[in-house]
């Protein structure tokens, strides 16, 4: 325990830091779980007594990543994830804080609740864990929760999790009255009647593959109306999870009127499209559902642009009875909290994306939105650090992730580039061996 | 003994609808008759002759008490035959109409009609179908004025005066007809207003009426006068408007913490009926600092007040 308490520092690395535009190469030095400096050339004379050095010669080291949206089982379904597991996958893809969603069981709609997740991370995790809170009590989609307690309590933002909040006189209220509390509600756009029975993207793919699909318009639609309300009430809204490219055009409209709307895309929508999903890959199938290869550029495009600030996992782990069944009745979700970075150096190794940027929608801007200490290399910020190899090459193997569950979209990808080292508050939590 | 107010103030108008419309010399001298009037309610001997061979009927389409129990008080002590109806025994639960039940009830000739309606702008739509006098004892979210005209002449009397100071209307000013005709009174006074309550309990546009808006008690409290306390249904804390009670209670309820940060000799008003626990704490309700009580004798006086006024202006007096 002692030695994870003493001052490191990271010589001639790439350092890149989003919060300050920062791409340099230098050294970077921790101590007493914050970040000391970063800067060129602090070298091994200005470092404290017994600090150990690292020399991280060609590797990039990064703010630890804030996963704005990860599944985890507990409470309720700790045989899909528990925190300890979420933390352990989470600490091997160079995430150091988790975010989770409200859709436990019992649901997090309660400050009792809320409390318990925060006492069960703090006692079995190895990252940060904040959770958000339900926006409706029970997810129901009718009252709005004590989100003055929840907050306080130590909920991080609002939402239904999976759900859409169909009634607009609801999503109106909940938007004035979690402003007066400058409270974060994140919601998923998507209309469950347009939804129906779909189960992808609507188009040729589905129509081949004779499954019901899901058009684009069940997410423009929601999302055309929150952004109405939000107009209307001046709350702070957060799309959940963006997926389609008409999507970005509304986006762009409620942003350059200076509305606090701010938005999310999944590694998965960014990363894979419906072609993937070929022979039924039930991996494949998540929430919403994969789109065509121009949505995926025009997501890409928008990240690149600022125009969606976060990058997140959408983390959702399944086990082989959920997902070993017939595509339509297959459950939705993916694992991503091990993969999305790597996921990421893909569209960065292909020229789609800058690294500053990814690392940007995979930290700063997250812990910005959610208020956050993380997502900065500047001093006095916690010592939450990545350390990335980003040429190593490695082949996603089910079998060696961490998660209790496999359901990787990624099942034997070839990758180039991961994390090996992930600290957190100033302690090695993961070390690629 | 039977002692006749001594002042001679008339209320030139046919009806009190609301507070709109009244000038700050009419508010005053309706105050001032209120005055006389405590005192000949805390006598032996009540009764006054002012409005004998008056009918008066008191029309009450929404439960109340206090209002209801006060203006048949107010009507009986000025000596005018009062009759009180309710909705739940009166023809409007068979299918009559609004505009059918004041021609009926304008034929039997009665010369004033109190009236309490659930839905905003009901009581002006009766007046302008009777003959009599009418006057507004609570139209839906819109207008009590009688509330406001009593709880102005508590205030005046505690604090000497309603010019210069600081009220602070707390609570569900989306749904009361309290915060409203208070809103306009105190402006027309000289007061500064401020309502304190969470944005969904706000009317958009309330800052147009002349108030100025916190959302936070601390805030909101600091440096008030008078700190007017609000009734919160039930219904409306559910997760509707307000999470829950408990939530609303934490962050909007008047306790001793939240108290403090009004002035030192602040006092605390609330219309009733109160919920305990829910926007006002006992301790607070009961409190050194409250006119809670005093409010409901003021009611009486400044009701028959109103009568005596309006009565003054009618055919034949």
């Amino acid at each position: 325990m002692l030695s994870d308490r003493r001052p490191i520092l990271f010589a001639n690395a790439r350092i890149v830091d989003p919060s300050r535009n920062l791409d340099i190469v230098g050294d970077l030095l921790i101590a007493d779980g914050v970040i000391r400096e970063a800067k060129k050339g602090i070298g091994a004379a200005g470092v404290p007594e017994g600090t150990d050095v690292i020399d991280c010669r060609n590797k990039v080291i990064a703010p630890g990543l804030v996963d704005m949206r990860a599944f985890i089982g507990e409470p309720g379904a700790g045989h899909r994830e528990t925190l300890a597991s979420a933390s352990q996958a989470a600490a091997a893809g160079g995430v150091t804080t988790i975010i989770c969603p409200p859709d436990t069981s019992p649901v997090i709609d309660d400050p009792a609740t809320v409390d318990f997740v925060l006492r069960r991370a703090r006692d079995t995790a190895i990252v940060h864990v904040h959770p958000m809170a339900a926006l409706t009590k029970g997810l129901h989609g009718k009252e709005m929760t004590e989100i003055g307690l929840l907050k306080a309590a130590g909920a991080v933002a609002f939402t239904d999790g999976e759900k859409s909040i169909t009634n607009a006189q609801v999503m109106r209220r909940a938007l004035t009255y979690a402003r007066d509390f400058d409270a974060l509600i994140v919601h998923q756009t998507e209309d469950p009647d347009l939804i129906g029975d779909g189960v992808m993207n609507e188009g040729e793919f589905a129509a081949r593959l004779g499954l019901l699909g899901i058009p684009s318009a069940a997410e423009t639609v929601m999302l055309e109306r929150d952004i109405r309300m939000v107009a209307l009430t001046g709350g702070r809204y957060h799309a959940a999870s963006v997926t389609c490219a008409e999507s970005l055009e509304v986006l762009r409209r409620a942003k350059e009127a200076g509305l606090n709307v701010t938005a999310s895309a999944s590694i998965n929508h960014l990363s894979l499209n419906e072609n993937d999903i070929g022979p039924y890959r039930t991996f494949l199938k998540v929430s919403p559902p994969l789109r065509s290869e121009r949505d995926r550029t025009a997501l890409v495009a928008a990240v690149g642009k600022g125009l969606i600030d976060v990058v997140m996992s959408d983390h959702n782990p399944q086990d082989v009875e959920t997902k070993r069944l017939p595509f339509a009745e297959a459950a939705p979700g993916a694992i991503g909290l091990e993969t999305m970075l790597t996921a990421g150096l893909r569209l960065v190794h292909n020229g789609e994306i800058e690294l500053i940027t990814l690392l940007r929608a995979m930290s700063t801007r997250p812990a910005e939105l959610l208020g956050l200490p993380g997502g900065s290399l500047r001093s006095g910020a916690p010592a939450d650090v990545i350390v990335i190899d980003m040429d190593v090459p490695w082949i996603v193997d089910p079998d060696e992730l961490k998660s209790k569950c496999g359901n990787t979209p990624f099942d034997e990808a070839r990758m180039t580039g991961r994390v090996v080292r992930t600290i957190v508050s100033g302690r090695t939590v993961y070390e690629l061996v | 003994m039977t002692i006749a107010p001594k002042s001679s103030f008339v209320l030139n108008h046919r009806h009190l609808l609301g507070i709109e419309g009244l000038s700050a010399a009419e508010i005053s001298g309706l105050l001032d008759l209120g005055e006389e009037f405590v005192v000949l309610n805390r006598q032996i001997e009540k009764k006054t002759t002012s409005l004998r061979g008056r009918t008066q009927i008191n029309m009450f389409f929404e439960v109340s008490t206090r209002t209801q129990a006060s203006f048949e008080l107010a009507g009986k002590r000025l000596g005018a035959d009062v009759m009180n109806m309710s909705a739940s025994s009166s023809s409007m639960r068979k299918g009559e109409t609004l505009i059918d039940t004041a021609i009926t009830l304008n034929a039997m000739h009665p010369d004033i009609l109190v009236v309490r309606h659930h839905a905003s702008g009901a009581v002006e739509l009766l007046a302008s179908k009777l003959d009599c006098s009418v006057i507004n004892a609570g139209d839906g979210a819109h207008e009590h004025p009688t509330q406001a005209l009593l709880d102005a002449l508590t205030i005046r009397r505690n604090k000497g005066r309603i010019d210069g100071l600081l009220v602070a209307i707390c609570g569900d000013i989306l749904h009361s007809r309290v915060a409203r005709s208070n809103i306009i009174l105190l402006n027309q006074m000289g007061a500064r207003v401020r309502v304190v309550a969470p944005t969904t309990l706000l009317p958009p546009g309330i800052e147009r009426m002349g108030v100025e808006v916190a959302r936070d008690m601390r805030e909101g409290l600091n440096g008030a006068d008078i700190v007017m306390m609000l009734r919160l249904q039930r219904e409306r804390m559910n997760g509707s408007f307000v999470p829950s009670v408990s939530e609303y209670f934490h962050y909007w309820g008047l306790d001793e913490k939240k108290l403090a940060y009004a002035k030192p000799d602040a006092l605390v008003m609330h219309p009733g009926p109160m919920n305990r626990g829910v926007e006002i704490d006992s301790i607070v309700a009961d409190g050194a600092q409250s006119l809670i009580r005093e409010q409901v004798e003021m009611g009486v006086a400044i009701r028959m007040a109103v009568l005596e006024a309006l009565a003054r202006n009618l055919p034949n007096a």
